[in-house]
């Protein structure tokens, strides 16, 4: 930054020292751009607006590796009358009966959450929270999708434990109901973990808020945090350049939350909705006042004139280059009628929030900002907030992917457990393991229940709140994605990744209506990473098409890459549901003695990318499971028409029908006896992993109903077993554990690897 | 024997929010003219013997590596003469 100079860099200055050296390429601005930038100015940028521009036209603010290819999610929406408010705002907005809105979105915050745990997820949530507050909504509930490297390896507590921290940390102190995610390890993400933080908020469909600047004359009101000197740099530096071997060489003051704050500005914010006071609001995330101020101004209809001295400082000796930049946490902008102004700021002091008037939407078309009184930026808004770079980056297939394509599992090569016993040790290893084992060490130190509104969380299948307390209309939300797969093939691995999530949310007997995504991927200079990428989109649009839930909004996440190895293609999925009336949900819980379980769904020779593969051998090649989306919708239907017949339900996923026999019986305590079908291989039928499938239990008056539903809807249904009262997993012809068995390695994997 | 005394506290860029609570609850109790307060905490390490060389060099290290987050806490590393034989 300019901070060794005390002159001011003033619009008139550039326009008359044309010549003068700009650290450009320090701040991550490619050659090009910065000839685009004076192009569009015409002259030189002051060094307000170089640091403007360069943050916003920053891969993590504008987009521009991905935006090529994002396309297909508009191109390819699905019909849909739920989508009240679809991709570009804050969130999607998505209609779900009864006058009740409901918007949501997942966003990254990986790069930070190595640097300092703690607080780089902590101000994920707080950032995401943020962004579904100024929709207009009410925050409800949270989630959290997060990625570690390989449980043995030294520096994994380290990030493990400040990143839960972190989470639960920021969410309980605000109040927010945790109600589910997932939690993965895995050795590509040594270097590179993965922070994919969910909020959900609610509200009426008359309090959908926008953000964008219009009406002359209406003031621009700053409200929230001080200004500090956190995270300068940090969304062009931190966020767009990978880690070398030797760590990060740039150290930007790390970003603070402070969740008492957040909840004042959520209770703060709120009361100026109901109030009518507000014409248009944006939260400060990434990119900070630079990109609250372009984006207002480039969405209205006029101009805006900032005055930015008068933003209230943490750090006096900040300089307006700095303060334009700057992400100090906690903040909001919004446009306020000059009538309203008073009763704007009455609601602040009674929430005893900072706000301050820094400027006002003008008649004109750019976006001014004055330091004192001298001009410092004159830009017009569109080029900095959305007429950013564009790059068509090259992509193609890469050679490897044939070779791991082809290197099929084979029960040859990488022998398969055939006797009961060996069958038996298989289930355990597999509950003992890193991804599969109780998540308890984590979901623990989330409140689950605040508020009250809770359903369902972790460890169901999906999470369930009520929208309201005066409701009994409720969402479920789950977020998704077997990295694995997309390491086979992106194109199908998004899709798995979509159907997984979709059936969590089914078997509970919500509707999917709308997905978020969080794509997480490597360096987009790296023509094989970008072919991942525009294959995993292509993938999520094609599959969202199919199943007619559109993509409402989300966040890309690139250069997750240590070197030249990037993680697994990660596209995380984010399912949003409405059930009508909560009560009539079904979840693992229920069943009672004597209850006939059903298998729903066919099993097919699938293990490629699957958790038994993994957990044995480590093995990455093969294809993955077969898609099948219709399949997935047609067991999603019959789920919803047949659930009051159902005692329990639960999805068959991760580690197959063997891992679900056991969280079924871990659960509820009580036991199953269950007799495979005979025409497939015992592994096979307990450990494949192939799509559209559930468990369910049904009382025995109900078998027949039950599998005349199933068969109308074309699901294959298969009696599969009972549920006994002697607590254990009994496989005929196989193996017999006892629930205490299963339950000593399944609980202590994750505290082993945290000791 | 040594006493040590080492204190680490945020960086003064970072945000403290604790601190920030103390000075409003400090105003807020009749206490006028309160600029900033800054929360950190303080080690009392005592050890056998002098502190020689070595050991002042690795107390040191250890002092921003583990006792101190060198990404957002500074440490001060001082010799407690009055405890100190």
């Amino acid at each position: 930054m300019s901070t060794t100079t005390r002159v001011v860099d003033t619009v008139q200055r550039a326009a008359t020292t044309p010549d003068i050296e700009q650290p450009w390429a320090d701040l991550g601005v490619k050659a090009d751009e910065y000839a685009r930038i004076r192009e569009i100015l015409g002259r030189r940028p002051t060094s307000a607006e170089l640091a403007m521009y360069s943050v916003m036209w920053s891969e993590h603010c504008s987009y521009k590796s991905s935006k090529v290819h994002l396309r297909q999610f508009g191109d390819k929406q699905p019909k849909t009358d739920a989508l009240l408010v679809g991709i570009g705002e804050n969130a999607g907005v998505v209609d779900v009966g009864d006058g009740w809105a409901v918007t949501f979105k997942v966003e990254s915050h990986n790069h930070p959450s190595y640097i300092e745990p703690y607080q780089g997820a902590a101000t994920g949530v707080g950032g995401i929270v943020r962004d579904i507050l100024a929709m207009g909504a009410r925050p409800i509930a949270v989630m959290d999708s997060l990625r570690f490297g390989a449980p043995s390896h030294p520096d994994t507590t380290r990030v493990v434990s400040g990143i839960v921290a972190g989470v639960g940390g920021y969410g309980n102190c605000l109040g927010l109901p945790n109600i589910g995610g997932e939690a993965v390890f895995d050795p590509c993400y040594q270097g590179n973990p993965l922070v994919n933080a969910l909020c959900v908020g609610a509200m009426r469909h008359e309090d959908i808020h926008l953000a964008k600047a219009s009406g002359v004359g209406n003031l621009v009101v700053l409200y929230g945090a001080r200004t500090g000197g956190d995270g300068i740099g940090g969304v062009s530096v931190l966020a767009s350049e990978s880690f070398d071997a030797t760590g990060p060489a740039k150290r930007p003051a790390v970003q603070v939350g402070d969740p008492f704050m957040e909840k004042l500005l959520i209770e703060c914010t709120l009361a100026m909705f109901q109030a009518h006071l507000v014409e248009g609001i944006q939260d400060l995330g990434g990119a900070g006042l630079s990109c609250a101020t372009s984006e207002l101004a480039s969405n209205g209809d006029g101009g805006m004139r900032i005055h930015l001295e008068r933003v209230p400082l943490r750090d006096a000796t900040l300089t307006p280059e700095e303060i334009l930049m700057s992400e100090s946490q906690e903040r909001m902008m919004a446009v306020v009628r000059p009538e309203n102004i008073e009763a704007f700021m009455d609601i602040c002091r009674r929430w005893d929030v900072i706000a301050t008037v820094v400027g006002e939407v003008t008649d004109g078309t750019h976006l001014q900002v004055f330091w004192h009184d001298d001009l410092i930026v004159d830009v017009p808004p569109r080029t900095v907030a959305h007429d950013g770079p564009v790059y068509n980056r090259p992509f193609s297939r890469p050679q490897w992917l044939d070779a791991r394509q082809a290197d099929e599992p084979t029960a040859e090569k990488l022998p398969r457990p055939k006797t009961g016993e060996e069958l038996r040790d298989a289930l355990l290893s597999l509950l003992g393991s890193a991804n599969l084992s109780s998540r308890e060490w984590i979901t623990s130190q989330y409140d689950r229940y605040v508020l009250g509104n809770t359903v369902l969380a972790m460890p169901d299948d999906a999470g369930i709140v009520r929208i309201d307390e005066s409701s009994q209309r409720g969402i479920a939300v789950s977020l998704d994605c077997n990295s694995r797969f997309g390491a086979l093939d992106p194109y199908l691995g998004a899709q798995l990744a979509l159907s997984e999530a979709y059936r969590n949310v089914a078997v509970t007997g919500a509707t999917p209506l709308a997905i978020t995504d969080c794509l997480n991927f490597g360096s987009p200079e790296d023509p094989a990473v970008m072919w991942q990428f525009a294959e995993a989109v292509r993938g999520l649009a094609d599959g969202c098409l199919e199943l007619g839930t559109p993509v409402t909004g989300g966040n890309v996440s690139l250069y997750n890459q240590t070197g030249e190895t990037a993680i697994h293609p990660t596209p995380v999925v984010g399912v949003l549901g409405v059930i009508d009336d909560v009560r009539t949900r079904v979840s693992i819980k229920g069943g009672r003695i004597g209850d006939v379980v059903l298998l729903l769904g066919t099993t097919a020779e699938e293990i490629a990318g699957g958790e038994w593969l993994h957990v044995a051998y480590g093995h990455i090649g093969g294809m993955p499971p077969q898609v099948n989306l219709a399949a997935e919708m047609a067991l999603a239907s019959l789920i919803r028409a047949v659930r009051e017949h159902l005692t329990s339900a639960h999805d068959v996923s991760d580690g197959g029908l063997a891992i679900a026999l056991a969280e079924l019986v871990l659960r509820n305590d009580y036991g199953l006896s269950v007799q495979l079908p005979l025409q497939t291989e015992a592994f096979i039928a307990l450990f494949s992993e192939s799509v559209a499938r559930a468990v369910v239990t049904v009382t025995v008056a109900d078998v027949d109903a039950v599998m005349a539903a199933a068969a109308a809807a074309g699901v294959e249904c298969t009696p599969i077993g009972h549920v006994t009262s002697d607590a254990a997993l009994d496989i005929a012809g196989c193996f017999r554990l006892e629930v205490e068995q299963m339950r000593q390695p399944w609980q202590a994997a994750l505290p082993a690897i945290m000791a | 024997m040594a006493r040590i005394l080492v204190t680490v506290m945020l960086k003064p860029e970072i945000l403290d929010p604790q601190g920030a609570a103390v000075r409003n609850a400090l105003g807020r109790l009749g206490l006028t003219g309160v600029n900033d307060v800054r929360q950190g905490k303080q080690f009392v390490i005592e050890l056998d013997g002098d502190l020689d060389a070595d050991r002042d060099a690795l107390l040191h290290k250890l002092a921003a590596e583990l006792l101190a987050n060198p990404v957002i806490e500074d440490y001060r590393l001082e010799v407690d003469a009055q405890a100190t034989a």
